[in-house]
């Protein structure tokens, strides 16, 4: 099985999303499946005060939960270890990697069947496994496809959808053995899963990742649509759960508006097929479950989103992706473009505190901050907000108030500086805005034709004949003459 | 917020003798026309306008692109031009939006400004939610020259201001006035500011599939609210030499106004 190497940076941004913009088949397909899953959702939220109301609830929630994280988490582990569950703090993706080597050896497991995990991909899981020689095969279906074809996810919920039926066909039938070309969507997953059922068989470590986990039980909830994320958790005999630390709840009762949430916002479902509550390894007298139990809670960067106040809101994130579908941005760069596990808004919050501003600084701009990320998100995610902050934190030393981000002024350029602070001395005294404005008005012929990225799709823009203050009070003159 | 509804609410509730008009910096440089023809129609209604040449830019550009500081001063330049309790009417909801939501934030650590800035962001107004509100012109007398116009809502009107519906409010007033609807009207144009200079492909891409859709509904006229919507869609529009242009909504409804008895040639001036 093929294993992908990180190829694609967000250092890559510009370059890769100018590529994507002029693929007219790329555009073609995110625009389509985009389409789809912003009615899907609407149907789920036929009227704006329901939701709101509904988001109301998810947001107070969120907030709730992150404003007693250290607690929940102390809580959290407590119970888990009451469970029989090991609990793990990894502080970045090494971290977290070494951890999972460490239970494979002593498993002496050379496979690892998964499910779907955006936190492993953040982590590069497969590929930090393969390089000691241990497979992790992906179970969810778009996972695997992409798996097969050493390809990566381009969106957090559906991660196949930059492909189309008829690539997926071609590539079971070249990859399968046995499998002939079909382009019956039936056919194709249950040729996927005939191959999958053998290894959910032989693999002795099952991998998940983590919705919601309630520190008052101990429990984690991993909502799904396939049924993979059940057998991942069940067959093999060794379950490692990883997720982020910020996704700790209080009470079951908190998950009920956060699950209502997700589910409509990421699928336009009302209910997923698969709601799993997982609340410990198997016990005496049970028939079924891992025997043993791992939860990792990854931190890398989490805590720095958490340590200022104008970022905590980050953390809120459900990982529905309704911010990506309904971005005109990430609509038309695709998610590969962004080079991050998280593309789309939510990435470009998240990914400068993951990754450090320095190689992520190009996607907090690339917004043109028309805040549908910021009306769809499920959980009041105030996304151009926090875009804004982060392209000041890019741009800026940190004041004193705050303590600097990684990366914090990183993409500070001489010349923007300059220019921004000849703009504000031209424009707050406006004994010199004034003749500006009148010179700039009677020199519009000399503005340039080319005007950088203005002009790619557009004419100069030139200043009118006359300022609208000149040609007011001319009217105005004219009028009492008359 | 509060603060700020309230105002709307009172403006709302009677008419003032007199208003302030912030043009915006790009009105009153590259689109005069469109200030000229709002203070136009707000003086029909009887209505005193005074516009302040000291008034330069609500900070805007700045402020998106990370330069709040830069953006402060240019905002600092512009809080004491409004001393009277008078409305400040806005002729762009981006701008409004500037002034009503993020002046009190940029603020927010200097309590002499903030007040000043929350007084102003209290009587912030935009242009077409203060014609349907508070003017109450009645533009039944319009030409009725039959004419379909698209419209194009600024993102900041429709999710910062939440006064999208006011264009669509005042075009149904008229007579004559068929509104066709673009596909994906509600996504935004591609400007976004300095976005559109940051990321030229991405913004472009943006802009093509809006005049692509707009253009595609084979629509007389487009209007928008916000200048600054207009010069993105009108740059691309002569790029690609499409006869259309967009224009503000005053300079549409003055020019109804004013054409009243249904004169042939209003189409074409109205493109
Ligand atoms: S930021 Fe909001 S909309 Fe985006 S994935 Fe997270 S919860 Fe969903």
């Amino acid at each position: 099985m093929s294993v992908t190497e990180h190829i694609v940076r967000p250092e890559d941004f510009k370059l890769r999303s100018r590529e994507s913009v002029a693929d007219p088949k790329l555009r073609g397909n995110f625009r389509g499946a985009m389409d789809f899953l912003i009615d899907k959702r609407a149907a789920q939220f036929p009227d704006n005060a329901t939701f709101t109301l509904l988001r109301k609830v998810g947001e107070t929630t969120r907030k709730h939960a992150l404003s007693r994280l250290p607690d929940l988490l102390d809580q959290l582990e407590i119970n888990l270890q009451r469970l029989g569950v090991n609990v793990h703090y990894a502080e970045n993706s090494a971290d977290a990697n070494r951890i999972f080597l460490e239970i494979a050896k002593k498993h002496h497991a050379d496979m690892m069947i998964k499910g779907k995990s955006m936190v492993s991909e953040e982590i590069e899981l497969n590929q930090a496994m393969a390089t000691e020689g241990i497979e992790c095969i992906e179970s969810d279906m778009g996972e695997y496809i992409l798996q097969i074809d050493g390809d990566r996810p381009s969106h957090i919920i559906m991660p196949a959808i930059h492909k189309t039926k008829q690539d997926i066909a071609k590539l079971f039938s070249e990859k399968i053995p046995g499998a002939t070309y079909t382009e019956d969507v039936d056919e194709l997953i249950s040729m996927g899963r005939s191959v999958l059922r053998d290894k959910f068989r032989d693999a002795r470590i099952g991998v998940s990742g983590v919705n919601f986990m309630i520190a008052e039980t101990g429990t984690i909830a991993l909502v799904e649509n396939e049924g993979n994320g059940r057998m991942c958790t069940t067959i093999p005999d060794v379950h490692i759960a990883i997720t982020g630390i910020e996704k700790v709840v209080e009470k079951l009762e908190h998950v009920v508006p956060l699950y209502a949430l997700l589910t409509r916002s990421a699928t336009g479902q009302a209910v997923s097929t698969y709601f799993n509550l997982i609340t410990g390894p198997r016990r005496v007298g049970e028939k079924d479950g891992p025997r043993e139990m791992h939860l990792i809670l990854l931190d890398n960067g989490r805590t720095q989103a958490y340590r200022e106040e104008k970022f905590r809101a980050t953390l809120q994130c459900i990982r529905c992706g309704a911010c990506m579908n309904h971005c005109p941005v990430y609509t038309r760069v695709g998610g590969h473009s962004y080079g991050t596990a998280y593309p789309g808004p939510i990435g470009s919050i998240i990914s400068p505190h993951l990754l450090g501003l320095s190689g992520t600084r190009d996607l907090p701009t690339a917004s043109s901050l028309c805040g549908a990320c910021g009306e769809v998100c499920p959980v009041g995610i105030p996304i151009p907000e926090i875009l804004m902050r982060l392209r000041e934190a890019a741009r800026n030393n940190s004041d004193g108030a705050d303590q600097a981000l990684r990366g914090q002024a990183s993409a500070r350029k001489m010349l923007e500086a300059l220019t921004w602070k000849a703009w504000r001395i031209l424009y707050s005294n406006s004994f010199l805005y004034r003749p500006f404005v009148f010179i700039a008005t009677r020199l519009r012929w000399l503005t340039p034709t080319n005007q950088a990225g203005w002009t790619t799709s557009r004419t100069p823009l030139r200043p009118a004949p006359r300022a609208m203050r000149e040609l007011l009070a001319q009217r105005n003159k004219q009028r009492e003459k008359n | 917020m509060n603060t700020a509804l309230q105002g709307a609410a009172q403006t709302a509730s009677k008419k003032p003798s007199q208003v302030y008009f912030f043009a915006t910096c790009v009105i009153d440089m590259f689109s005069p026309q469109s200030g000229l023809d709002a203070v136009d129609l707000i003086e029909r209604a009887g209505i005193k306008v005074l516009f302040p040449l000291k008034q330069s830019c609500c900070g805007q550009p700045a402020y998106t692109t990370g330069f709040s500081s830069d953006a402060r001063l240019v905002a600092a330049a512009q809080l004491d031009l409004f001393p009277a309790p008078w409305p400040v009417v806005v002729p762009s909801g981006s701008c409004g939006g500037m002034l009503r939501h993020h002046w009190p934030k940029l603020f927010a650590d200097d309590p002499v400004r903030l007040e000043k800035a929350r007084d102003i962001a209290a009587r912030t107004v935009e242009f077409s939610e203060f014609m349907v509100n508070t003017l109450g012109l009645d533009l039944s007398g319009a030409s009725a020259q039959p004419v379909t116009v698209a419209v194009h809502t600024s993102c900041t009107a429709r999710r910062e201001m939440d006064n999208h519906h006011h264009v669509r409010r005042l075009l149904k007033q008229m007579p004559g006035v068929e509104v066709v609807v673009q596909e994906h009207e509600s996504e935004c144009c591609g400007f976004g500011g300095t976005f559109s200079v940051k990321h030229p492909e991405i913004s472009s891409a943006m802009a093509r599939d809006k005049v692509d859709a707009i253009t595609a509904t084979g629509c007389d006229a487009l209007i928008s609210a916000d200048c600054g919507c207009l010069l993105n869609l009108n740059g691309n529009l002569e790029k690609r030499a499409d006869i259309l242009r967009g224009e503000h909504v005053a300079t549409f409804i003055r020019n109804r106004l004013d054409h009243s008895s249904g004169s042939p040639n209003r189409l074409e001036t109205s493109k």
